[in-house]
C-alpha cells in the first residue's frame, strides 16, 4: 500500500509521520526552512505563499504551545487560521471524526493540522480525504497519540544540523519516557533516516518500549554510561501520570538517576548540546542550572519550530 | 542567433550604470543569475552601500501551479530600504514576473525611494507592464518560448550566457 | 423431499473418506451413498461435477448481534451469510445484550433462530450472571434450554476465586467450559500485539504475557476442578506450548484458533488498518507460524471464524478507538482452503478442522460428517474457482474483514441444512 503521505509522483501530500519518508524529502524540508528563519527578523513578517487559504487547527488534544506555533507559521504565511479546540468529551458524545472533518471540508478548508490522542488520526483523515477525492486538502500531523509529531521531529533535526553540521558523525542520546513519546519516536525515525551512526535511548524499563533495539538504537538504563561521549542530549519530559501508572515511584527518584545536571552532562562531549521539546519540568528531568546554561538550545528550537512549520505548510500549499 | 559574449556586455551594462551612481545607490541581486552579475558590477562600480541578495522563490505568482521550486536560498538586505536609490539586478529579462515579485518581497522590507532594474540581456515577451533602465542587450528579435537564456559562471568566475532548449512543462 | 447430489468429490473427514460418488438425500437425512437406495426417485438434481461435496461447516464462535446489537447485524442477515458460506452450524457466544444469561433468552433466541429455519445455532451461555465474574449463572437451566457450553466471551473474570467456583460447578455436570485465555489486568489499556510493531507505530502493547499468565491460571483451576476445558481463540506460540506442555501431564484440553490468526501478523495492521484491530491481537510472524503449524498437526484442533459483524461507525475511527473484530462467516471456507494449502495439507485435513473436529468441541454427533443416516446438512463448493471480497459481495451486515478487496479460492454453489437446499451461488 502506497505510503499515505506521498502522492503518485512521490511528492509530499501530507505529513503524518516521519517513520518511512523518504531521506530526499527529509533533507528538501531542512533546506526549505533554513530561507524562512530569515523572515522572523524582517520588518514585514510576511510571505504571500498561503495567501487567501484556510489552515484549521483541528486540535482533539489541548495544547496551546503548538497551536500557537503553527498559528504564528500559518499567519507568517499569510494564511487565513481557524482554531477547533474539540473537548474529547463532547466529540465522544455527537459527532465522529470524520464527521467533523466533512463538515470542515464543507467550509473550503484547505489544510489540517491535527493533533489527536489516539495513534493513527490524521491518518485516517488523510485517508478519508483521498477516498472522497479531496486530494487539494493537506493534512499536517501536529502530535497523534504515541506515534509521531514530524514537526517537532523535524526542528530538532534543523537543530542539530545549525549546531552540528553533519549528521554522519554523531551519537545522540535520547533521555527519558521513551515509551509514552510521539516525540522520541520521530526523533529515532528521523536521526536514523539521516544516517546518525548512534542513536541511544536511556531511561528505566518501565518507561522504554518494547523491542525499541528494533528501532536502531542502543538501550541504556544507566545514564552515567549512556551519555559518555554524546553530541546531542535530547531530554524528554515526564508526566506527572507515570506515577499514578506505576511506572515510576517518585520524582524525586527518577530526577536522582535519570534528571539531568550539570554533573551528568559533564560526561558528554564538551561541546554537547542539550534539547528539549518543552514544556519542561525543572528539577524533574532537567536542573535548572542546565535548562538556562550555556550548552542548551532550547530557545533556537522554538524559533527554528516555526520556521520548519512554515517550510512544511508551503511544501504541501502548492500540489 | 549569434554568440553572446557575456563578459563584454557586462562591461558595457556597468558602463550605463555609472554616470548614475550615487552614495545611497544599493544593488540587490536576483538569485542566481542576477546576483552574480550584482556581485561583479558592485566591485566594478565601487558601490558604497553593502550588496542585496535576493530570493523571489516565495513571492512567485505561480507557486499556486508549480509550488516551491528547487531549495530556496535566504534573501539578504544588509541596508535600510527606506528611502534607498535600489537598482535590481537580473541576468535576463523576459516576462517580467521574476521582477515583480522581487519588488513585491523588496517593499517589504520597507519604502524605497526609487527602484530601478538593471538586465543583461532582454529577451522581449513581456507579460506586465515592467521596463528595464539599464539593460546591456535588447534581442532585436523575441526569443521563442521553448527556449531557455541563462547566465552561466564557471570556477573561475568567467561569465558565458548559454540558450537551451526549455524542459517540457511537467503536469 | 429427495435430492441426488451426483457425481461429486465427496469428503467426510469423519469417515476419512474422498471419493467421487453420488449422495442420496431425503427426510432431511443422508440416506445412502454411491448406489441408489432401493426406489429412489430424485425430485432434484443438483450436479456436482468438478465440485466438492463436504459435510456443511461447523463454526465455534459466530456473533449474530441478537439481542442487542441489531444496529450492528441481525439474525436475519447473518443468517444469509452463513448460508452462503456454507457454515450449517454455529456456536454462539454469550456476549449479546443482555448476556446469554437466562434460559427464557436462550429459548427466545433458539426459537428465533429456528423459525428462520436457515442454521443450527449451537448458543454458549455466559459462565457468570451478565458475564460480569461475580455470580454463577443457572448452568443446568441454560444447558436444558440448550446451552453446549459456558464462556466469559472477551470478558475474563477478574477474580480467580469466582472463577475456581465456577469451573467447579460446571464440572459437577461435566459441562462444557470455554475460555478467552485474557489476564485483564496485563492486558488492559492495550490494543496491539506488544511489540516492534505496536513500538514502532505508538500503539499500547498487550504482551504475549496477557494470555500465557491466564492460560496457565486456567489449566491449574481445570486441573483441580476437573472442569471440561476448551481454550478458544489462541494467539501465540507460547500459548500453545503451555497447552501442550498441560496435555503432556495427562490433561484433556482442546483448543481453536481463528482464521484471521493462521493468516496474519501484526505487520498487517499497516497504516493502522481497524480492520485489523481484533481480540485477541495479531500477534508476531513467529506466533503465526507457530499457530498455522500447530493447527496442521491437529495440536489446535479446531478452526473457527470468530464472526464479529462490525457497523461502519465502529470502524471508521482511530485504531485504539475502532470496536475490535471481523465478520467471518463467508471466509471459513476460502481462508480454511488457503491455509491448508500453505500448509501442504489435503483438502479432506483441511476440511477436518471446520467439520469433523470442530463437531467434537461442540458435542454434534449426527452433522459434522456424511455417513448414512447423518443429518443433511451439506456443503457443495468449486475449490478452484475463486471469490472477490467486496462490501457488495459480503452478504453479512459487517463489511469489516482484513480480506476485503482480495480474491480467495473456495466458492460455495450449494448449502443444505437438513435436507433443503438454502443457498444457491453461481
Amino acid at each position: 500500500m502506497r505510503n499515505p503521505q506521498l502522492n503518485q509522483h512521490g511528492e509530499l501530500q501530507h505529513l503524518l509521520t516521519l517513520d518511512g519518508l523518504p531521506r530526499d524529502i527529509l533533507t528538501a524540508i531542512l533546506d526549505t526552512a533554513a530561507p524562512f528563519t530569515e523572515v522572523a527578523e524582517r520588518e514585514v513578517k510576511k510571505l504571500p505563499l498561503l495567501r487567501g487559504k484556510s489552515v484549521f487547527n483541528l486540535f482533539f488534544e489541548n495544547s496551546t504551545r503548538t497551536r500557537t506555533t503553527f498559528e504564528i507559521a500559518a499567519k507568517r504565511l499569510s494564511a487565513d487560521v481557524v482554531n477547533l479546540n474539540i473537548n474529547t468529551s463532547s466529540a465522544a458524545k455527537g459527532e465522529s471524526l470524520l464527521d467533523t472533518v466533512d463538515n470542515l471540508c464543507a467550509m473550503q478548508a484547505d489544510m489540517f493540522v491535527v493533533r489527536h490522542a489516539a495513534s493513527g488520526a490524521p491518518m485516517l483523515i488523510a485517508q478519508h480525504l483521498q477516498n472522497t477525492g479531496r486530494d487539494h486538502i493537506h493534512v499536517v500531523n501536529a502530535g497523534d497519540g504515541r506515534h509521531a509529531h514530524p514537526t517537532q521531529g523535524l526542528l530538532d533535526m534543523y537543530t542539530i544540523r545549525h549546531f552540528k553540521q553533519d549528521f554522519t558523525n554523531l551519537t545522540v542520546a535520547i533521555v527519558g519516557d521513551v515509551l509514552h513519546s510521539r516525540v522520541a519516536r520521530s526523533q529515532i525515525a528521523a536521526l536514523t533516516t539521516l544516517g546518525v551512526p548512534e542513536v541511544r535511548v536511556i531511561g528505566p524499563k518501565t518507561l522504554l518500549p518494547t523491542e525499541v533495539e528494533k528501532l536502531g538504537v542502543r538501550v541504556f538504563h544507566d545514564m552515567h554510561e549512556g551519555l559518555k561521549g554524546v553530541d546531542v542530549v535530547m531530554m524528554l519530559r515526564l508526566q506527572n501520570e507515570r506515577m499514578n501508572g506505576a511506572l515510576l515511584p517518585t520524582p524525586q527518584e527518577y530526577y536522582k538517576i535519570w534528571g539531568l545536571t550539570a554533573e551528568k552532562l559533564a560526561l558528554a562531549k564538551p561541546d554537547a548540546i542539550v534539547m528539549h521539546p518543552g514544556p519542561m519540568n525543572r528539577g524533574v528531568e532537567i536542573d535548572s542550572a542546565v535548562a538556562d546554561g550555556a550548552q542548551a538550545v532550547i530557545l533556537p528550537q522554538v524559533t527554528f519550530g516555526i520556521a520548519v512549520r512554515m517550510a512544511v505548510m508551503s511544501m504541501l500549499g502548492s500540489h | 542567433m549569434k554568440e553572446l559574449d557575456a563578459e563584454a556586455l557586462c562591461r558595457q551594462l556597468a558602463e550605463l550604470i555609472r554616470p548614475h551612481v550615487t552614495p545611497t545607490t544599493a544593488l540587490v541581486g536576483i538569485y542566481t543569475g542576477g546576483l552574480w552579475l550584482a556581485e561583479r558590477l558592485h566591485a566594478e562600480l565601487g558601490i558604497a552601500q553593502p550588496l542585496g541578495a535576493i530570493d523571489v522563490s516565495f513571492y512567485r505568482d505561480d507557486y499556486g501551479s508549480k509550488g516551491l521550486h528547487a531549495r530556496p536560498q535566504k534573501t539578504d538586505i544588509p541596508f535600510n530600504v527606506d528611502g534607498a536609490h535600489v537598482i535590481l539586478v537580473d541576468d535576463v529579462l523576459y516576462t517580467g514576473r521574476t521582477t515583480r515579485a522581487a519588488l513585491n518581497e523588496l517593499f517589504d522590507f520597507g519604502r524605497p525611494a526609487a527602484v530601478e532594474l538593471a538586465v543583461l540581456v532582454d529577451r522581449g515577451s513581456r507579460e506586465l507592464p515592467i521596463a528595464a533602465r539599464y539593460c546591456a542587450h535588447p534581442l532585436p528579435q523575441p526569443l521563442p518560448r521553448e527556449q531557455n537564456l541563462e547566465l552561466q559562471r564557471d570556477d573561475d568566475g568567467h561569465f558565458t550566457l548559454k540558450l537551451t532548449q526549455a524542459k517540457p512543462a511537467t503536469r | 423431499m429427495n435430492i441426488l447430489i451426483s457425481n461429486g468429490r465427496v469428503v467426510d473427514p469423519a469417515n476419512r473418506s474422498d471419493a467421487v460418488q453420488n449422495v442420496y438425500v431425503s427426510g432431511g437425512k443422508i440416506v445412502a451413498l454411491g448406489a441408489a437406495p432401493e426406489g429412489f426417485i430424485a425430485e432434484r438434481t443438483l450436479d456436482a461435477s468438478g465440485l466438492v461435496v463436504a459435510p456443511g461447516f461447523i463454526d465455534l464462535a459466530a456473533r449474530l448481534r441478537e439481542p442487542g446489537f441489531e444496529y450492528r447485524a441481525t439474525l436475519e442477515s447473518e443468517m444469509e451469510a452463513a448460508m452462503a458460506g456454507g457454515v450449517t452450524s454455529l456456536a454462539i457466544p454469550p456476549d449479546t445484550d443482555p448476556a446469554l444469561d437466562e434460559p427464557g433468552l436462550v429459548e427466545m433466541l433458539t426459537y428465533r433462530a429456528k423459525k428462520l429455519n436457515r442454521a443450527h445455532i449451537y448458543p454458549v451461555g455466559a459462565l457468570t450472571i451478565g458475564l460480569k465474574g461475580e455470580r454463577l449463572s443457572e448452568m443446568a437451566e441454560l444447558v436444558e434450554a440448550g446451552c453446549v457450553a459456558f464462556s466469559q466471551a472477551n470478558v475474563p473474570i477478574v477474580d480467580n476465586g469466582v472463577l475456581m467456583r465456577a469451573l467447579q460447578y460446571a464440572a459437577t455436570f461435566d459441562f462444557r467450559v470455554w475460555l478467552q485465555p485474557i489476564a485483564p489486568f496485563l492486558a488492559r489499556g492495550g490494543n496491539a500485539h506488544d511489540g516492534e510493531v505496536a513500538t514502532r507505530m505508538g500503539l499500547a502493547g498487550i504482551p504475549v504475557a496477557a494470555e500465557t499468565v491466564a492460560l496457565y491460571t486456567y489449566l491449574e483451576l481445570a486441573k483441580i476442578t476437573g472442569a471440561r476445558l476448551h481454550i478458544t481463540r489462541l494467539s501465540s506460540a507460547a500459548g500453545l506450548a503451555l497447552i501442550e506442555q498441560a496435555r503432556a501431564e495427562g490433561m484433556d484440553v482442546t483448543c481453536d484458533v481463528s482464521i484471521n490468526h493462521v493468516h496474519l501478523c501484526d505487520m498487517d495492521i499497516g497504516y493502522f488498518n481497524p480492520n485489523c484491530h481484533l481480540i485477541p491481537p495479531l500477534r508476531s510472524q513467529r506466533d503465526r507460524e507457530a499457530l498455522c503449524k500447530g493447527l496442521a498437526e491437529g495440536r489446535i484442533n479446531a478452526l473457527c471464524s470468530d464472526h464479529t459483524p462490525v457497523d461502519d461507525d465502529g470502524k471508521q475511527a482511530p485504531f485504539s478507538e475502532s470496536e475490535p473484530g471481523a465478520t467471518g462467516l463467508e471466509l471459513l471456507l476460502p481462508l480454511t482452503l488457503k491455509w491448508a494449502d500453505r500448509a501442504g495439507l489435503s483438502l479432506m485435513d483441511g476440511l477436518a478442522r471446520i467439520t469433523s473436529d470442530a463437531a467434537k468441541i461442540v458435542g454434534i454427533t449426527k452433522a459434522g460428517h456424511l455417513s448414512v443416516g447423518a443429518r443433511a446438512d451439506i456443503c457443495v463448493f468449486d475449490p478452484n474457482a475463486h471469490v472477490a471480497i467486496t462490501r457488495d459481495s459480503l452478504k453479512s451486515q459487517g463489511k469489516n474483514t482484513p480480506f476485503l478487496g482480495m480474491e480467495l479460492p473456495g466458492k460455495v454453489r450449494y448449502t443444505l441444512v437438513e435436507g433443503q437446499v438454502m443457498y444457491e451461488g453461481r
